[in-house]
Order: C-alpha cells, then sequence, then structure tokens
C-alpha cells in the first residue's frame, strides 16, 4: 500500500511539470534493473532511467520476473529521471518461494547521481553514484538463516562509455560498477550475518553490442558477498533487448544465480517489460 | 569473481579487436555520389520537421548541401577539404539545446538509413563526427 502511494506521488509529481523528456537518442536511456535503479538487468549504470536532457524530466515504469528452480522473483518499479541529472526509483519485490512455499517481499528505493560526462559523447566515460535504501518486509527466513538486519542500504559508483562504431562497427557498451553492501541475496535473506557484518567492496559489470537501432545483446556479471555462510554465489546473465520506440522495451535474459538459500544451480529466464511514460 | 569480470573485460576487448579494414570509409560507402544522395536526404527530412526547419530560416541551402558534403567527406578520410565556416561561426547565437541536436541526429540517420547506409558505416561515419558535438551545444 505504501509502495503504491509512493508511485502515486511520484506520477503526479511528474505530470505537473511542463516538459516531457524524449531528448536522448533511442536506446542510449539504458533499462531498469531488478532494483529499480536504471541500468541494465542486474547491475547499476551511470546512465539515468529516462531519455531527458538537461532541459526535461522523464518518467517510466517497468515489470520484471526472473523464474529459476526453486524461485522467482516478481518486480515492479518505478523511475524519475530529472534534467539527465537525478534519478529517483522504487521498486517492489516479492520473492516467491516456489518449492518450498511462501515468499519474502521488500522495497528498494533508490537516488542516482550524475557526476560527470555523457555515455556517448564525453571522452571519459559518464561517472554516477547511487544509493539503495531496501526495507525488508517479510523478515522471518532473514532471521531464520542469521542475518544481522532486515534493512540496508547500498552505495555504488558506477562508469559507463558507449563507443560508436567500435565493435566491428556496431556500437559497444561497457559498464563497470563498484558497490559497497551488506545485504544478502538483494537484500531479501537480510543484511550482513554470522560470517561477515561489514560493508564489501562487489564489483559488476557489463558489455553489450547494439546490433540496430532497436537490437541489443551482451553479459552481465555481479560479485556477491556471502555474509550467511551459505555460499551465495556471483550472479550473471546473457540479455538480448528490443527496444521498438523510447516508450517500450522487452529483455530477455538467461540467468545463472548459482546457489541461493543452500539450493543450488538457480537458473533460468529473466523477463522485463519497460518503457518511458512521460 | 574476479574471474567473471576480466572474461566480460576479454569479451569486450575481442568484439572490439576485429574491426580493421584497409579501405577510407569514404570508399566503404561508396563515395561522393553517396555521400551527395545523405545530403539531399538530409535537407529533404530538415524541411518536413518542423522543430528543426526554423534553424535554417536564414541558410543558404545550396551552400549548405556543398560545405556538409566536403565535411562529411573530410570525416570519410575522402579526398576533400572543408572550405566552410567553423562549427562555432554557424551554430554561434543559435542556442541549440541537446534534445534539438539529437533530434537533428536522429534525422541525419533517416537520411542515411534512405541511402542505403549499413549500419555498421553508419556508426563510424556518426562517430567520427561526434567530435563537433561540442561546438554546437548551448552557443
Amino acid at each position: 500500500m505504501q509502495f503504491i502511494k509512493c508511485l502515486g506521488c511520484v506520477f503526479l509529481f511528474v505530470c505537473h511539470l511542463a516538459y516531457a523528456g524524449d531528448g536522448k537518442l533511442i536506446g542510449t536511456a539504458g533499462l531498469n534493473t531488478i532494483e529499480g535503479t536504471g541500468g541494465g538487468g542486474i547491475v547499476p549504470w551511470a546512465t539515468l532511467s529516462g531519455y531527458d536532457t538537461q532541459d526535461q524530466l522523464s518518467a517510466s515504469a517497468f515489470i520484471t520476473q526472473v523464474s529459476v528452480q526453486d524461485y522467482r522473483l516478481n518486480v515492479i518499479g518505478a523511475n524519475v529521471s530529472v534534467y539527465d541529472r537525478a534519478e529517483f526509483s522504487v521498486a517492489r519485490h516479492v520473492f516467491d518461494l516456489t518449492t518450498i512455499g511462501g515468499e519474502i517481499a521488500q522495497t528498494v528505493y533508490g537516488a542516482k547521481v550524475r557526476l560527470y560526462g555523457d555515455v556517448i559523447y564525453s571522452d571519459w566515460p559518464q561517472l554516477s553514484v547511487g544509493v539503495q535504501y531496501k526495507d525488508l518486509e517479510d523478515t522471518a527466513v532473514a532471521n531464520l538463516v542469521g542475518s544481522e538486519d532486515t534493512s540496508g542500504t547500498d552505495v555504488y559508483l558506477a562508469a559507463t562509455k558507449v563507443h560508436l562504431g567500435a565493435a566491428a562497427g556496431y556500437n559497444l557498451v561497457w559498464n563497470l560498477t563498484g558497490r559497497f553492501t551488506k545485504a544478502n541475496q538483494l537484500g531479501l535473506l537480510g543484511f550482513g550475518g554470522a560470517a561477515n557484518d561489514d560493508y564489501e567492496l562487489m564489483l559488476e559489470a557489463s558489455v553489450g553490442v547494439l546490433f540496430s537501432r532497436h537490437f541489443a545483446a551482451g553479459i552481465e556479471y555481479r560479485q556477491k558477498p556471502d555474509n550467511l555462510g551459505l555460499g551465495e554465489d556471483d550472479w550473471m546473465d546473457v540479455f538480448v533487448t528490443y527496444i521498438p520506440s523510447k516508450h517500450v522495451n522487452f529483455t530477455l535474459a538467461w540467468a545463472d544465480l548459482g546457489t541461493i538459500a543452500g539450493a543450488a544451480g538457480q537458473k533460468g529466464l529473466y523477463f522485463s517489460v519497460g518503457g518511458q511514460l512521460w | 569473481m574476479v574471474r567473471g569480470i576480466l572474461f566480460i573485460w576479454t569479451c569486450c576487448l575481442l568484439v572490439s579487436g576485429c574491426a580493421s579494414r584497409s579501405d577510407t570509409l569514404y570508399v566503404q560507402m561508396g563515395g561522393q555520389q553517396k555521400i551527395d544522395e545523405i545530403v539531399e536526404n538530409f535537407v529533404y527530412e530538415i524541411e518536413f520537421n518542423s522543430t528543426i526547419l526554423p534553424f535554417f530560416a536564414d541558410t543558404d541551402i545550396t551552400r549548405f548541401s556543398e560545405k556538409f558534403a566536403e565535411q562529411l567527406c573530410m570525416f570519410a578520410d575522402g579526398p576533400c577539404q572543408y572550405s566552410g565556416d567553423t562549427m562555432e561561426q554557424v551554430h554561434g547565437g543559435m542556442n541549440i539545446t541537446e534534445a534539438q541536436f539529437n533530434l537533428t541526429v536522429d534525422l541525419f540517420i533517416a537520411a542515411m538509413n534512405k541511402a542505403g547506409v549499413p549500419h555498421r558505416l553508419q556508426n563510424q561515419l556518426l562517430s567520427r563526427m561526434a567530435t563537433t558535438r561540442e561546438q554546437m551545444l548551448y552557443k
């Protein structure tokens, strides 16, 4: 309910402003990650989620589902981007334990500020810094597995660059992100644990090729901490994205999430639909 | 963990490594005839865009076409020398916004599409043209 209210506020705020954001080139706004932040699928990028330029504002929304062996993650989220400078996001996670039954819900609030550059035009990569505040609603499982907290904050620095024509004539995009985090499995299993309760630096990276103005494909990698001592694995995915217009994008990925809460071999499909509303 | 990151960088290097070709971009695109065709299409795109057309209100289109073709030829490593005014001189006082600039890029891409320029050659030409963006925005 709190989430719906928040979403309402976001849209009201945006609808009162005058300049719709559609000034960036198609594809250059990236996508929305499962944590709501603009980026790839699992890795936050330095790009902001909307097509707004420095004179414009924009709002986007997305839904994502990741289905693996024993779990299914449903995400719905929204995003406001302001003058190509800052981005505010909210994402709602419902994590179904499809094999043993039950679900875990959490909300992720995000903010990101572009510090430097333009992903295409500046000599150096676009640089952004961001935070994600994660608030776990269903805390029973997190407590059971021995996590220390049920809310937590991630801080990350991301660098992203598009090289025009660099991949045998195709446009190449890469991203490198460093994240300070205590989150166990995005925070769904709480924050910190018996094995480690300190912030650790995790590296995340993406690389993609844009095969036309509307199709992209690539891979992502996300390093993860193992605070609970349950053998939490790094994540990776291979994705294809279709961006028919600035108002809608579709992403299909194959994701390998490794071991989650002791259950190994969590692999499956990631599907996301997003787009700019305004 | 770090192996994964290294793997991604290796992919990055691999896909960017196999791009060398001996012909100039000018030759690959189809020479002066193709460049003239792109410029002609671009002028047509501008004529039918109510946002961008006002910027060309005082422009001598014949001179613009000639100088822009020269510039494209030069960007593509063709046998031309650009003899027009600097980008600052041409765009000064227009206060071109980022959105207007990108819209014009879209029109230019449409012009290349209509001329049948392959996507990969389009990107390489755009990459060389991108260096002039700084001289045009918000001047």
